[in-house]
């Protein structure tokens, strides 16, 4: 990262900058909140769910002081309900579809009180979940992200023995690397492996299954294997100077800021982040919290076409970071640091395969804006030797599955973001516990 | 605006919102304050010799976050002298000679007690006497409050005590704890009551202190029965408003208690037979400001439905009330729902399904469910729970022998 400066922030001041920001609620506010729920039956909030989540029967649960009960509800379908309450689009999913929203009612705050419910049972220490009767299988499971975690849990509830291989140094994946910590705080998904290693579950970290661990020998070994990958790697900024001190790909930055002292941190006096997604912006609002003095976001399509949750385009302009809409990089200037970047302006064609407008460089339009540090979030993609050594068949960079998560090896499942392109923490849940009855399926039937 | 005046047996107030007796109507300063801010009238505290309370004496019993929807409490009459109370309400009547002062009294049943507890008592110049045979908790245990109001002979015989020296009407107060209420009311007009207030409080516990096992509210380790009121009574205490208001062996005018907070629920029970109702929970939880809406309500629901004065309504539904075997047979309502209102929470199907007559079903890939008519039993159920007004209607598909509503 940029050595050459950093801002004066105090270890004090910096810290505030990166505490979780939503606050918890309290005893009072959360059983009001509660009380406000209809407790409708089949309740449109768990339909939503990708985890099935029985939202009213925990919030019931709430309400009548039952939170161990309320905890295994939640917990029992989703093993990371503690960063899914953080972390899920909720106005996608199950506050969106709250009925409440039918007669313009502010939808009830699920999110808020399953953070609510997840913490008193994490502070409590309340195991609420078991490992099920002992069956003589054993099961691999490679990444400890939110798939592999989810995977991993269920396996263990049905009795399987599981060995979990990461080859970072701490599991929880992007939970735990790749979500800025005044959004989710890395306890929170460290903890949730923590709970999933009390079901009685192996983890082995610092081992890089395919380099350290032989695949042949996971073949041989377990039972079964469920890859839970993820997308490991940044797409690269393919224009003359990305290799120049300062360019930084989005989710190194974001690492940093997760793994490193924040006050010897060094940030960009003036910021370029390249890209429209969530990423791009938890990078972009974490720069300026580092203290960069401007932080400007580059975006080659416009504001209505940009996949960043609304939230935290707001959080972003909040925070003073502004935005170049119909702006692409064409080259990064520098002797051998960043210096300036040049941009072409964009305009929007005919809809592209994603259903957006496809953005055109207009000839000519170039420009160069001074930058210090450039951020690239160009959206990940995964590294395919790994999966190649297993032999699954891929297609557009992505493992293929049927529909009980197996891959084209009878041994093999998969799930996460390696599946299914790079989707919200709950679908990589809701695939690992997918994979994990497909996985239980198999053994137990011999198929 | 209306005509918000009423009579209680010949005692009048300017409005028909009294407060009952108990802890908002134990001083002057109280009191003062109470009729500066519109209460028509109010029952002193009773008195009686005075007694010690304990400490804690109060239990609340909560809905759903709502604190409560009902109260009990395990405290006893005035713990003043009977000669501070008295003097109080001396001061109290001088100073507002418009407003209706009642004073409840309670003493050991002797004819020479009563005879002077009502001589000192009207030398205030009150409009008139509660008699307490209603308190349902310690007092019984010493022969007094609800002792007597359960047993219609010592009622008749103490009210006539009590008759036999007042100048002033007497207002025997009946205590809900009883079979029948009509005989004690029965024999309350045998021992020469002018009228009668209805409900005391109910015997209760609201709850048991899970992790001590001590039922509430809690007294060094030991709970003992108290009194229920709050919203949570209103129904009880309106069913045997009806009960007195339509017996016409009794026929005396009746001062209404029992959960009233609003306007509505006065109004409820003056439609009942109520001449006028007393308040008491509602201020204990809100203040004496709570009778401005009253007031204000209530004037505008007259004016609006052209009502001259309140008067006209007093008693309006009791023809309405009658044994079930009165009721009509063939008068048919079906429920209806409205789908652009309905949000699909489908609480509706869950309650006909496990708790009404299984009329309701779900409908695939819709949130709305469908109500089959021909298996409506006409119940209300479902439209008692829906959270949207107006959603789940009751419609008149036969109209029985054609009383229109």
């Amino acid at each position: 990262m940029n050595e050459t400066w950093k801002a004066d922030l105090s270890t004090t001041t910096l810290a505030t900058h990166f505490a979780e920001m939503q606050p918890p609620l309290s005893v009072d506010a959360a059983l009001g909140e509660a009380y406000r729920c209809l407790y409708c039956y089949d309740a449109p909030c768990t339909q939503a769910c990708p985890a099935a989540i029985d939202v009213a029967s925990f919030i019931r649960k709430i309400t009548t002081d039952n939170l161990k009960g309320a905890a295994r509800v939640i917990l029992s379908a989703n093993i990371l309900g503690a960063t899914c309450a953080r972390v899920c689009p909720v106005e996608k999913l199950c506050e969106g579809a709250c009925v409440m929203l039918k007669e313009g009612r502010p939808p009830i705050a699920i999110g808020r009180l399953q953070r609510y419910v997840c913490d008193w049972a994490t502070a409590h220490g309340v195991q609420v979940l078991h490992k099920g009767r002992q069956k003589n299988k054993q099961v691999a499971v490679v990444g400890a992200g939110p798939a592999g975690l989810a995977c991993a849990a269920e396996l263990a509830r049905l009795g399987y023995g599981v060995t979990v291989f990461e080859a970072q140094e701490q599991g929880g994946g992007m939970a735990t690397y790749g979500i800025v910590d005044y959004h989710l705080p890395k306890e929170i998904p460290l903890a949730e492996v923590e709970l999933v290693r009390s079901l009685g579950v192996a983890f082995v970290f610092g081992q890089a299954v395919g380099q350290d661990v032989p695949v042949d020998n996971l073949l041989a070994r377990y039972d079964a294997v469920f890859l839970g990958l993820g997308l490991n790697q940044g797409l690269p900024l393919q224009v003359p100077g990305a290799k120049l001190k300062g360019v930084v790909e989005a989710l190194d930055f974001i690492q940093d800021t997760k793994t490193k002292s924040l006050a010897r941190l060094a940030v960009g006096r003036q910021v370029a982040v390249l890209g429209g997604g969530n990423t791009a912006l938890d990078a972009a609002v974490a720069a300026k919290r580092l203290g960069a003095e401007e932080v400007t976001v580059y975006y080659r399509r416009t504001a209505a076409e940009m996949p960043a949750y609304p939230a935290k385009q707001s959080l972003a302009k909040e925070e003073g970071v502004t935005f170049h809409w119909l702006a692409a990089p064409q080259q990064i200037l520098g002797s051998e640091r960043v210096e300036k970047l040049v941009l072409s302006k964009m305009c929007l064609g005919e809809p592209d395969e994603s259903g957006r407008r496809r953005p055109i460089p207009i000839p000519g339009s170039e420009y160069k804006v001074p930058a210090d540090m450039v951020i690239v979030a160009l959206g990940q993609t995964m590294n395919p030797a790994l999966p190649q050594k297993f032999g699954v068949r891929m297609a557009n960079g992505l493992i293929q599955v049927d529909d009980s998560g197996r891959t084209s090896h009878p041994k093999v499942f998969a799930g996460g973001d390696c599946v299914n392109g790079g989707r919200e923490v709950v679908f990589a849940v809701a695939e690992g516990k997918r994979a994990a009855y497909g996985i239980a399926q198999m053994l137990s039937e011999g198929r | 605006m209306a005509d918000l005046s009423v009579s209680l047996a010949g005692i009048k107030s300017p409005n028909p919102f009294w407060l009952s007796s108990g802890p908002v109507t134990n001083t002057y300063d109280q009191m003062a304050r109470a009729f500066e801010q519109g209460w028509g009238g109010a029952v002193w505290k009773t008195i009686g010799e005075p007694i010690v309370n304990v400490s804690s004496r109060l239990g609340g019993l909560d809905y759903r976050g709502r604190r409560l929807l009902g109260l009990n409490n395990i405290e006893l009459i005035s713990d003043r002298s009977i000669e501070d109370n008295l003097k109080e309400v001396a001061r109290l009547k001088k100073r507002y000679p418009q407003h209706a002062v009642i004073v409840s009294l309670m003493v050991e049943p002797k004819p020479e007690a009563w005879r002077e507890l009502v001589r000192r008592t009207e030398d205030t110049g009150c409009d008139g006497l509660e008699l307490n045979f209603s308190c349902p908790h310690g007092m019984g245990e010493r022969g007094m409050g609800a002792a007597i109001g359960q047993d219609p002979e010592i009622t008749q015989e103490i009210t006539s005590w009590a008759k036999e020296h007042a100048r002033t009407p007497v207002i025997v107060k009946l205590t809900p704890n009883i079979t029948n209420i009509q005989v004690i009311g029965r024999a309350a007009k045998a021992g020469g009551a002018n009228a009668l207030s209805l409900i005391n409080t109910i015997s209760s516990f609201t709850g048991v202190d899970l992790d001590t096992f001590t039922p509430l509210p809690v007294v060094a380790g030991r709970s003992s029965h108290g009194g229920y009121c709050g919203p949570a009574v209103k129904p009880i205490a309106l069913n045997l408003v009806a009960e007195i208001a339509r017996d016409p062996q009794i026929g005396l005018p009746i001062s209404g208690i029992g959960g009233i907070e609003t306007w509505r629920d006065a109004l409820e029970f003056m439609l009942l037979g109520c001449s006028c109702i007393q308040v008491q929970t509602a201020v204990v939880h809100w203040g004496f400001r709570i009778v401005e809406d009253m007031i204000d309500g209530l004037n505008n629901f007259l004016d609006e439905r052209g009502y001259k004065t309140v008067r006209e309504l007093i008693g309006v539904s009791v023809p309405k009330v009658g044994a079930w075997g009165q009721l009509d047979l063939s008068y048919q309502v079906r429920a209806r729902v409205n789908k652009e209102k309905c949000i699909g929470c489908q609480l509706c199907y869950i309650a006909c399904l496990d708790g009404g007559h299984q009329a309701i079903d779900l409908v695939p890939d819709s949130r709305i469910p469908f109500f089959a008519e021909e298996r409506c039993v006409g119940c209300n159920l479902c439209s008692l729970i829906c959270p949207v007004q107006g959603c789940i209607t009751m419609q008149v598909t036969k109209p029985g022998r054609g009383i229109s509503e």
